[in-house]
């Protein structure tokens, strides 16, 4: 098992000078699968021959002398949201049931360029609607620091693998917080990057002007590799930007001089005790590091949460039109083609997806759109100019990534809005189009993680990581690990 | 139906209405909203091929056939076809332009939307030109895909997404149209600007140009539009003119009833030349209209519409009027030279080719309307693909105008050189057609049938014409119809006066 306690970019140098090889770094992630996924439920599917299959094609170009790649031999996790040519894509959703891709995502192409091998498909939210990993056709993915507790979601199962050491590294979506909450659940590093900065190609849309893929790791360092072999203005998605390219930072020594906002907002009365007083610590530590402490405001917080769920789920409900079982994914026996229709969706899609559908609808709908979308849109823009005011006047942004601890599974399930408010400290960088992470920076009273988030400015996602990674230099957060799974 | 007899037929409908009652009592106000399919290489948002008749599906990738996370990027060059047909409008281009999404449900659309533009369009503004001068001003061009087609066989329902993703400009116009026949002009000259302008073949056979028109009706005089009806379905000229004509005399008969007019849009059958209900206002869709997302706005900047706008040939009203003008056409004759810009262009060439005069022009025409057009029908083959160029038709109907052939013999040498690609002096020599017009050659034959003709010179000496007409057969009959027939009317007069003298 030792092997698993290696970060990605470790486990990449020692296949790299050939200490171990791909073969034996995916039989070690396939044996802790093994051992913990029917626990977890982090992985929906495992792809084990053809990641066995692949490593052995990376030895044979290896020995034919070609340089390994940035992630050579590195076992990941994909979220079920991600095409992979030829393998299953279920979105955790019934009604892309035996759905196959027919191409690949170039996010995911990115990591096979740099070496990486898939090892299975991440469970998730249906269509990544949620917070918890619950609502998957699937089943929930656990959280693997209290088993009955939830991981966060909806990139749930990708975060959850990494935190049990299944891989060291995995992809997510974030469209509100669906990286960063749960890699904050689980104690793991979670990146969400600059929208347009990596290629949405392939990522079967949620909100689409709000989502974007990104890493889950234990370090710092590996988010970067990652998006470094992810990031870049990309032929097949016009809203990648330019300067897309990420090339990875430099560790910085210290943070002298970094100018660290603490937003009034990010620490009001909604945010559990525990938490707050994890972040007052990770804001000592910081100081410690040379960094200067400036309060700051980021005043139309709290139309984040509504603005949000307005935009998502009118995109949302645009985007899974699609799902019609008219040309794939499971379709419904109907006598004609209304019937098809109310057959096929109203079967396979889950409860939570209705109600964003239904929502997103409704919003849409003519004598509805401006009081509800356009007015939502009005708020997005104030959100970015709160953001854009702020850092000129600081470098990044800290606060906690989520305002309470994780729910037990089935907890908020009466009640949808309180998983909603879940969201409210992440959502407000999708609708600025900002980069933002989470890094481990404790544990609460019940010994579960709690997560310091980051932002930066649009591109600023080498400044956040620089900083993360300094953080993590300075503490001990990163190391420690669920009971089961502890080195 | 060739383009002699649709002409016909439009001009008898004018002639109708003029003692229409409908028109008495009503104006007839209508509106068209017509579909060109672009005539890119490649599909709107993914590199397929946009291309007829291919087998279903195809021509389909990933992303035209709506599969989960494939997203649209524009094709400039569709763009670029809209611009150019907007400009051959008069359309104002817009700086600022968005793509929107359009939501409903139906087989033969991929993603439950389509990729259109709503409150932002490419183009605003500019007109239609009718023959009659008259101007139907346009409210706006707007660029989107189009969506693939349900095919109907042994009792089940296919989907062909060939079509999905096409490149379509619709081209809304206002309600300035009044009579069905104006609609059906309208479209005429529609099309023939976007052929002009190299943006689309508007074949409505193959559905590169479909139409939905609106139509109502209302007293003279009156500010008010009446309440309109759509009609879909309707695709060919013929159609929209057959639909608008039994649409208007519905319409008219319920007011005369005075019964309400109900907004709706209805279908035009075929097989009855009636239209019926498709749905009702209270049916109408919610297309719930949002930005499109994946594509952020984009711009037209002055320079690319600078470096388009010589690119536009001239305008097909204007060059009719140039032809009537310059070269001394008639109004049909330049009507139908400037159907094509290719036969206009041709046309052009061969006068130019032959000589500047208006009575060249006419010769030249005269060849172009007829023979010209008939063998591209016959071969089936475009005017820039004939065996015979522009140039070489002026050099056949120079040796006419020398009197080195005759009209009839002119004919039977274009034939040979379609055939042989000769050119028309070797044809002319081959055929043994060439006409004698040397008097030298002529005369020893004309003295030779007067001595063979004592009857016939007695007579004509006495008086009688026909005599004359006798010899004039001889000499044709002497040199197989190549004689120049003036030139030996001219010969045998002299030579008989020398005799009389005598």
């Amino acid at each position: 098992m030792s092997l698993l306690q290696l970060s990605a970019s470790e486990m990449r140098d020692k296949a790299a000078s050939g200490e171990v090889s791909p073969s034996e770094l995916v039989e070690a992630s396939l044996a802790a699968i093994e051992a913990h996924n029917k626990a977890l439920g982090a992985f929906i599917s495992v792809d084990a021959e053809g990641a066995l299959a692949r490593a052995k094609e990376l030895e044979a170009a290896q020995a034919r002398g070609k340089e390994p790649g940035p992630l050579f031999g590195v076992p990941v996790g994909l979220k079920d949201n991600l095409c992979l040519i030829h393998q299953p894509m279920t979105c955790g959703s019934r009604i892309l049931e035996g759905y196959r891709a027919s191409y690949t995502s170039t996010a995911v192409q990115g990591l096979l360029d740099a070496g990486a091998i898939p090892i299975g498909r991440c469970n998730m939210d249906e269509f990544a609607f949620g917070s918890s990993t619950e609502h998957s056709c699937y089943g929930p993915t656990r959280n693997p620091w209290d088993l009955e507790r939830i991981p966060g979601g909806s990139s749930g199962g990708s975060a959850a693998a990494v935190a049990a050491r299944m891989v060291p590294l995995s992809l997510g979506s974030d469209t509100g917080g669906s990286i960063r909450q749960p890699a904050a659940l689980c104690g793991v590093a979670g990146l969400k990057p600059t929208y347009g900065r990596v290629s949405r190609f392939g990522l079967t849309a949620f909100g689409s002007s709000l989502d974007q893929i990104g890493p889950f790791a234990r370090r710092a360092r590996d988010l970067s590799l990652a998006l470094q072999a992810m990031a870049g203005q990309a032929p097949r998605d016009a809203t990648t930007l330019d300067a897309a390219a990420f090339p990875p930072p430099e560790p910085l020594m210290d943070l002298k001089g970094l100018k660290v906002g603490l937003p009034a907002e990010y620490l009001g009365e909604g945010v559990h005790p525990s938490i707050r007083a994890q972040i007052e610590a990770a804001q000592k530590t910081l100081a410690q590091l040379g960094a200067d402490l400036i309060p700051i405001q980021l005043p139309h917080t709290e139309y984040a949460i509504p603005a949000y769920y307005l935009v998502a789920t009118s995109e949302a409900s645009s985007n899974l039109a699609r799902f019609d079982g008219v040309r794939y994914g499971k379709r419904q026996k109907a006598g004609n083609l209304e019937d098809l229709y109310l057959e096929t969706r109203g079967k396979g899609f889950g409860e939570e997806a209705k109600r964003r559908i239904l929502l997103g609808v409704f919003c849409l709908s003519a004598g509805y759109i401006d009081a509800y979308y356009v007015k939502a849109l009005k708020v997005r823009t104030l959100l970015r100019r709160d953001f854009e005011e702020a850092f000129t006047k600081v470098d990044v942004i800290i606060g906690p990534t989520t305002p309470y601890p994780p729910f037990r599974i089935g907890e908020s399930e009466a009640d949808p809005m309180k998983l909603y408010l879940c969201d409210l400290l992440t959502a407000p960088a999708n609708l600025a189009g900002i980069p933002g992470l989470s890094v481990p920076c404790g544990l609460d009273e019940d010994g579960l993680p709690v997560g310091l988030q980051i932002l930066g400015p649009a591109l600023g996602d080498a400044r956040i990581l620089q900083v993360a990674e300094a953080f993590e230099n300075a503490t001990d957060f990163h190391k420690q690990a669920p009971r089961e799974v502890a080195p | 139906m060739s383009t002699d007899s649709k002409n016909e037929k439009v001009r008898g409908n004018i002639e109708a209405q003029d003692q229409d009652p409908i028109a008495e009592r009503y104006e007839t106000v209508i509106g068209l909203e017509v579909h060109v399919q672009l005539g890119t290489r490649t599909k709107l948002f993914c590199g397929c091929e946009n291309r007829f008749g291919a087998p279903p599906n195809t021509l389909t990738c990933p992303i035209c056939s709506g599969h989960p996370g494939v997203l649209p990027v524009p094709n400039r060059e569709a763009l670029r076809l809209g611009i150019l047909a907007a400009l051959s409008l008069d359309c104002d281009l817009q700086e600022h332009c968005k793509f929107d999404r359009k939501h409903y449900y139906y087989p033969d659309l991929p993603k439950g939307y389509q990729i259109s533009q709503f409150d932002l369009p490419f183009a605003l503004n500019g007109g239609v030109r009718l023959s009659s001068g008259k101007v139907i001003g346009l409210e706006r061009i707007h660029l989107e895909e189009d969506a693939g087609k349900n095919l109907h066989a042994d009792g089940h329902s296919h989907v062909d997404l060939n079509r999905a993703g096409v490149p379509l400009i619709e081209i809304v116009g206002m309600p300035e149209i009044r009579s069905p026949e104006e609609a059906h002009d309208y479209l005429e000259s529609l099309k023939r600007s976007m052929r002009y302008a190299g943006v689309s073949e508007c074949d409505m056979e193959k559905g590169s140009l479909r139409c939905d028109a609106n139509i109502s009706l209302r007293q003279h005089g009156a500010s008010e539009f009446g309440t309109k009806v759509e009609i879909k379905n309707l695709n060919s000229f013929k159609k929209v003119v057959a639909a608008l004509q039994y649409e208007r005399k519905r319409q008219a008969a319920c007011l005369d009833r005075g019964e309400p007019i109900h907004q709706e849009t209805r279908l035009f059958d075929d097989a009855s030349q009636q239209t019926r209900v498709m749905r009702t206002k209270e049916e109408a869709m919610d297309y719930r209209f949002f930005p499109e997302p994946d594509i952020p706005p984009f711009e037209i900047s002055t320079t690319e519409i600078e470096a388009l706008r010589p690119l536009l040939p001239e305008r097909h009203w204007e060059r009719r009027a140039r032809f009537m003008q310059e070269a001394g056409l008639g109004e049909y004759d330049s009507m139908v030279l400037t159907l094509e810009q290719e036969t206009a262009d041709y046309f052009e060439a061969a006068w130019k080719a032959l000589g500047p005069s208006q009575e060249e022009a006419k010769l030249t025409a005269n060849w172009v309307m007829t023979e010209v057009l008939r063998l591209s029908n016959e071969k089936g083959l475009p005017l820039s693909k004939l065996p015979i160029d522009p140039g070489t038709l002026a050099s056949l109907c120079r040796l006419i105008q020398e009197g080195k052939a005759s009209n009839q013999a002119a004919r039977k040498v274009f034939k040979h050189m379609a055939e042989t690609g000769d050119s028309p002096e070797k044809a002319l020599e081959e055929l043994g057609l060439a006409q004698i017009s040397d008097p030298a050659e002529l005369e020893p034959i004309v003295q030779k049938v007067i001595e063979n003709s004592k009857k016939a010179v007695k007579d004509y000496f006495k008086g009688k014409k026909k005599a004359l007409d006798a010899m004039k057969g001889g000499v044709m009959r002497e040199t197989r119809g190549r004689a120049n027939p003036g030139l030996v009317s001219e010969i045998l007069l002299r030579l008989l006066e020398n005799l009389r003298e005598k």
